[in-house]
């Protein structure tokens, strides 16, 4: 049996999997889909034609070097080891690094900057939160043992269980989540930065500013929500999506960020962004460390440049301004706005990734690797920054990313 | 490898009690060597050699650095040096991995101690660690405030905390201990913060004195060649001089050297108020003299910095005050963390204090028991360290900045500076950028330009038994006209021409963890890692050096 | 017709077929819409039926699901799981780099038209 396996799935990166054979105890049904056997990239192709590992790096590299401005995306799904090369590799190249943040959390980065963020590890939801908060989020379906093992159920340090637990959850429709809630709150898309601002007023004295409703909820309602927030000991908000991804953006979340703040000047709080994937977290992490930003990299003049905005990707490719791209440990033709996807359509692609999915369908180049944390071994951070050691519990004839990142290196730098 | 002759150098080596004699250094296989044939002649006539400096003291990588950076991107690009045979350097006070090695290597420093790691989060710092090239480091992890810290000090089981903080330091793959805020990070959970020596820490049967005293018997009786490194209670306001009095206290009592107190100058205020502040060095500069104590200097810069520390309610008090940014990290059940940028201004009373409390305390304070350093980034950036050198050395150079700089005449009823006439040799500052760090951090192939020692070497363009004036010292100490890393030239004349990577030094106690296997097994319930999961593998580490106690 | 604002997010069935993009599995995953009760009557649609949603982003067709239990989205909500299909009609950009991908206004009516495939999709 193997112990202490880590699940690379979603940003819980839950490090408590024990693998006998193909099955994995302690794996939810989306963790279990992860390690399940599947359609794999068979072998590397220039053009939909069968080509050799060395060929196709060849390739690659001459793509990206004959580039003016070649985009590196994604990195989410891989280690911490290959997005450092990644990073190199876009610096050298004078390209764009950017990752999947940039769809997703960016925003939140953006509010951090503005105004820094109070947060701590999961196990303060473990051990101390006595009124924990979903705000736009979905554990039960995006992050599904997060109730369990973190947050909702878990048995800690001064919290010992759901009954020590007051949880809220807010939403503009009814999620399976909400069943878990002691209080669940419907509002109206798009009210997030209103409702945050209504619920600072009351906190901070000025109840009379606030107006009978708000985004959906009534006074009354807002009042009592901002009790039950201050009657915490400790008091945890994580929360999705349905802050980031609405009008508002990083505005919804520096309002609730400045609540949080607000809220320790009576008693305990702490944020927690509920991140996406396993090691979105670290592609974000290792561009920091190496050249100064997290995402939004622009290296055309010779050093890092940030700009959202002008260097995310979507927008990147929307003004066509990259004339190729590499796609790592990521689908953008999935997920990216249909604008972006047909500019990824018409400049030269080159994918590396252990599956096959939709951006293998317009990549020119495709490098199929080992699958990180079953095939591949490295570091990755948890959704709270935690770091941990994915492991190696399957052999492979597929190279890893790292050992594609270190051979495409040496051919640009070459 | 190549072998390297230094000819005719001046030498200055506190370490031999080489005091600015004309030597030739022989250096081999990246050592210094008695005499070899050399592939390469340096012509150090009328040049300075020295080891290359060490920083004990500066917080170069990890999560919260990382976090500050992402917080900060204007301060992130400022640009140092573009890509090309080298990597892009970025980074103003706060810098980037590859910046941080070149930075050093520029001032002829080739050895740095990040002091502040929590072991949950040690896979990140080393994975820092090893971006950082040129310079060797090692990492220092926090104890201070960990439930198993306050549970065998309350127990003062001296045996057990032993066994826990050898398994602890293996695990975080660490130097030595670290102490912040003892207590009060924990009672930052509850929102509070402990504010005394022996007051009991929430939940615990506990108090910051035992939790210090229980850690530096259990350094002693471990051999650890780094013994405690604190960071005292009720830093960063008025009256914490006392705080450090009676921690200095607590050390006297054990009678043997077992602590060493980081960035004293913020933990040096008397007073009770931020109107009646002052400066608390002239008599603890005496009580360090006279007791089994090292410091280092904690210095403050004029200009913005981004402070950072694991002491979660300093930085809570401060986000209040600066009403700037704010970034917290409750840990688990270890440890804390903040970050708040922050501006000292000359004109500010309290700013023109702290700045002359530092520079107090590297005059008054036995070159044997302080180090210079800038608790980077707290006090501002580590390469203003040749500026605070030439401040030390002269007067005239102290009186041009305060004049200049417009400093607050506050200083002048507050702190004792403009009465010290000291001035610092240059074999003063050797030792306490080289020879005393050195020797706190038991590493003793550094400091020294001894034969078998680390060919680590830094030689400045000045001739050090006829001392330029001060605005040439400024200048040499900036641009080195050699560093020399593991008999490497890596910079000439202030330039990066080579690139090399350091060692990562980390401490194998004799390790006794079933005697703690019971408090582990019951800790790890409220840990959401798993136990096997927990700390770093020497494998992981690009170039790790045990050293085994 | 029928005006409505649309909301995408993450689902099980989404997750558990993210890495298998070109399987029947993940379409079924994300061709669909869940909307009010209410809403379905006014177009006169029911589970399995098709509907057209358009705005000024574009427009896809996609199959209407009754969803389980009481978790039907309020009146005027209209939810798409992320991913292909949804992102024909939101990802409005305002230049902060993350494009709008909750809480996008759009128009729903009863269609004939097929629900594309995956590769059609992407391919169109």
């Amino acid at each position: 049996m193997i112990k202490d396996v880590v699940c690379t799935f979603c940003g819980n990166a839950c490090d408590d999997i024990e693998f006998e054979g193909d099955y994995g105890r302690n794996l939810c049904p989306v963790g279990e889909a992860k390690f399940a056997r599947k359609e794999r990239i068979k072998t590397p192709m220039i053009n939909g034609k069968e080509v050799s590992y060395d060929e196709a790096i060849e390739k690659a590299a001459e793509i990206l070097k004959s580039s003016k401005r070649p985009l590196l995306y994604g990195w989410s799904s891989t280690v911490n080891e290959a997005i450092r090369l990644g990073v190199i590799i876009a610096e050298k190249l004078g390209g764009i690094y950017d990752q999947c943040s940039s769809v997703c959390h960016a925003p939140t980065t953006l509010a951090m900057i503005e105004q820094g963020i109070v947060g701590g590890t999961l196990g303060q939801a473990k051990n101390r939160a006595d009124v924990v908060v979903f705000w736009g989020c979905n554990p039960v379906e995006a992050h599904p043992r997060h109730p369990t093992r973190y947050s909702v159920m878990a048995r800690g340090f001064l919290t010992r269980g759901r009954s020590d637990r007051r949880v809220i959850v807010v939403d503009v429709r009814k999620t399976p989540t909400a069943y878990l809630a002691t209080d669940f709150y419907m509002i109206k898309p798009n009210s997030d930065f209103a409702i945050f601002t209504a619920l600072r007023s009351i906190v901070n004295g000025h109840e009379e500013a606030v107006p009978d409703r708000v985004g959906g909820l009534k006074k009354e309602e807002l009042i009592e929500l901002a009790k039950t927030l201050e009657s915490a000991k400790y008091g945890l908000v994580f929360f999705g999506l349905g802050v980031t991804h609405t009008r508002g953006h990083e505005r919804n979340v520096e309002a609730v960020i400045k609540l949080v703040q607000d809220l320790n000047k009576k008693t305990r709080y702490i944020l927690q962004p509920m991140r996406g994937h396993f090691n979105v977290v670290g592609s974000g992490e290792v561009p920091a460390w190496e050249v100064g930003f997290e995402y939004a990299i622009d290296f055309s003049r010779g050093y890092a440049r940030f700009s959202p905005g002008e260097f995310t990707a979507v927008e990147a490719l929307i003004r066509g301004d990259c004339d190729a791209a590499m796609i790592v440990a990521s689908d953008p033709v999935a997920h990216f706005p249909k604008k972006a996807v047909e500019r990824l359509k018409k400049i030269p692609v080159i994918q590396i990734d252990p599956h096959p999915n939709l951006t293998t369908k317009i990549a020119d180049v495709v490098i199929p690797t080992a699958i990180v944390g079953i095939e591949a071994e490295g570091t990755i951070y948890r959704m709270d920054g935690v770091p941990l050691r994915v492991k190696k519990i399957k052999d492979t004839n597929y190279p890893t990313d790292v050992e594609i990142m270190e051979k495409l290196l040496e051919k640009i730098v070459r | 490898m190549t072998s390297i002759l230094i000819k005719n150098g001046i030498v200055v080596d506190p370490e031999q009690n080489i005091n600015g004699e004309k030597m030739d250094i022989y250096i081999k296989d990246g050592k210094i060597v008695d005499e070899c044939k050399a592939d390469k002649v340096i012509d150090a006539n009328g040049m300075t050699v020295v080891a290359g400096g060490i920083d004990i003291h500066a917080h170069i990588a990890g999560p919260k650095v990382n976090a500050g950076r992402a917080m900060r991107p204007e301060d992130m690009k400022h640009v140092r040096m573009k890509s090309g045979k080298f990597r892009c350097a970025m980074g103003g006070v706060l810098l980037t991995c590859p910046s941080i090695g070149y930075e050093y290597a520029r001032m002829g420093y080739t050895t740095a101690i990040e002091p502040a790691t929590p072991t949950l989060y040690a896979i990140h710092t080393h994975e820092e660690l090893d971006s950082i090239p040129i310079i060797d480091k090692a990492a220092l992890p926090l104890f201070g405030n960990w439930h198993l810290t306050f549970k065998f000090a309350a127990e003062k089981d001296v045996e057990k905390m032993k066994s826990f903080v050898a398994w602890a330091i293996e695990r975080a793959k660490g130097y030595g201990i670290k102490v912040v805020n003892p207590g009060g990070v924990e009672a930052w959970m509850y929102g509070k913060n402990v504010h005394s020596l022996n007051e009991c820490i929430p939940g615990f049967e506990a108090t910051p004195a035992e939790v210090l005293t229980t850690l530096m018997k259990a350094s002693i009786e471990l051999n650890l060649p780094h013994k405690v490194h604190v960071h005292c209670n009720n830093l960063g306001v008025p009256g914490s001089a006392e705080t450090t009095a009676e921690t200095i206290e607590l050390a006297k009592k054990i009678g043997e050297y077992c602590l060493h107190i980081t960035h004293i100058q913020f933990n040096s205020y008397t007073g009770d108020t931020w109107k009646n502040m002052g400066s608390g060095a002239e008599e603890l500069a005496k009580l360090i003299n006279d007791n089994p104590v090292t410091v280092d200097m904690g210095q403050v810069i004029f200009g913005h910095t981004t402070t950072m520390t694991a002491d979660g309610p300093f930085e809570f008090a401060l986000f209040k005050l600066a009403k700037s940014k704010w970034i917290n990290k409750d840990v688990e059940i270890e440890t804390g963390g903040g970050i708040v940028p922050i501006t000292y201004r000359a004109k500010s009373a309290v700013n023109a204090v702290q700045w002359a409390t530092g520079l107090e305390f590297g005059l008054l304070v036995d070159p044997d028991k302080i180090v210079i350093s800038t608790d980077f980034p707290n006090g501002g950036p580590f390469t203003s360290y040749p500026y605070i050198i030439t401040l030390l050395m002269s007067k005239k150079f102290r009186e041009k900045e305060i004049e200049e700089k417009g400093v607050n005449n506050y200083i002048e009823k507050a702190t004792s500076l403009l009465s010290i006439e000291t001035e610092r040799t240059f074999y003063d500052i050797v030792k306490m950028t080289r020879t005393t760090p050195a020797r706190i951090l038991g590493l003793k192939n550094k400091g020294n330009l001894k034969v078998g020692a680390d060919a680590d070497v830094a030689i400045y363009p000045f001739n050090c038994n006829d001392m330029p004036d001060y605005e040439r010292i400024l200048k040499a100490l900036e641009n080195p006209a050699y560093t020399i890393k593991d008999g490497e030239i890596v910079v000439k004349d202030g330039e990066i021409v080579s690139e090399n990577w350091g060692k990562t030094f980390w401490v194998k106690a004799k390790e006794q963890s079933e005697v703690i296997e019971e408090e582990l097994e019951s800790v790890f319930k409220y840990y959401t890692v798993s136990r096997g999961n927990y700390g770093v593998r020497e494998e992981w580490i690009r170039r790790a050096e045990a050293i085994r106690v | 017709m029928i005006e409505v604002v649309v909301i995408t997010g993450r689902t099980t069935d989404q997750g558990m077929t993210i890495d298998e993009k070109l399987s029947e599995a993940y379409m079924k995953a994300v061709s669909f819409c869940e909307m009010n009760e209410k809403d379905m009557e006014k177009l006169g649609v029911k589970d399995g039926d098709r509907v057209l949603i358009k705005n000024e982003l574009g427009e896809v067709v996609l199959y209407v699901k009754k969803p389980e239990m009481d978790l039907q989205p309020p009146e005027g909500i209209v939810f798409i799981p992320m991913g292909p299909y949804a992102n024909r009609i939101v990802g409005i950009l305002n230049g902060s780099g993350t494009p709008q991908y909750k809480g996008v206004k759009a128009t729903v009516e009863k269609t004939d038209r097929a629900v594309l495939s995956v590769e059609e999709i992407i391919m169109e």
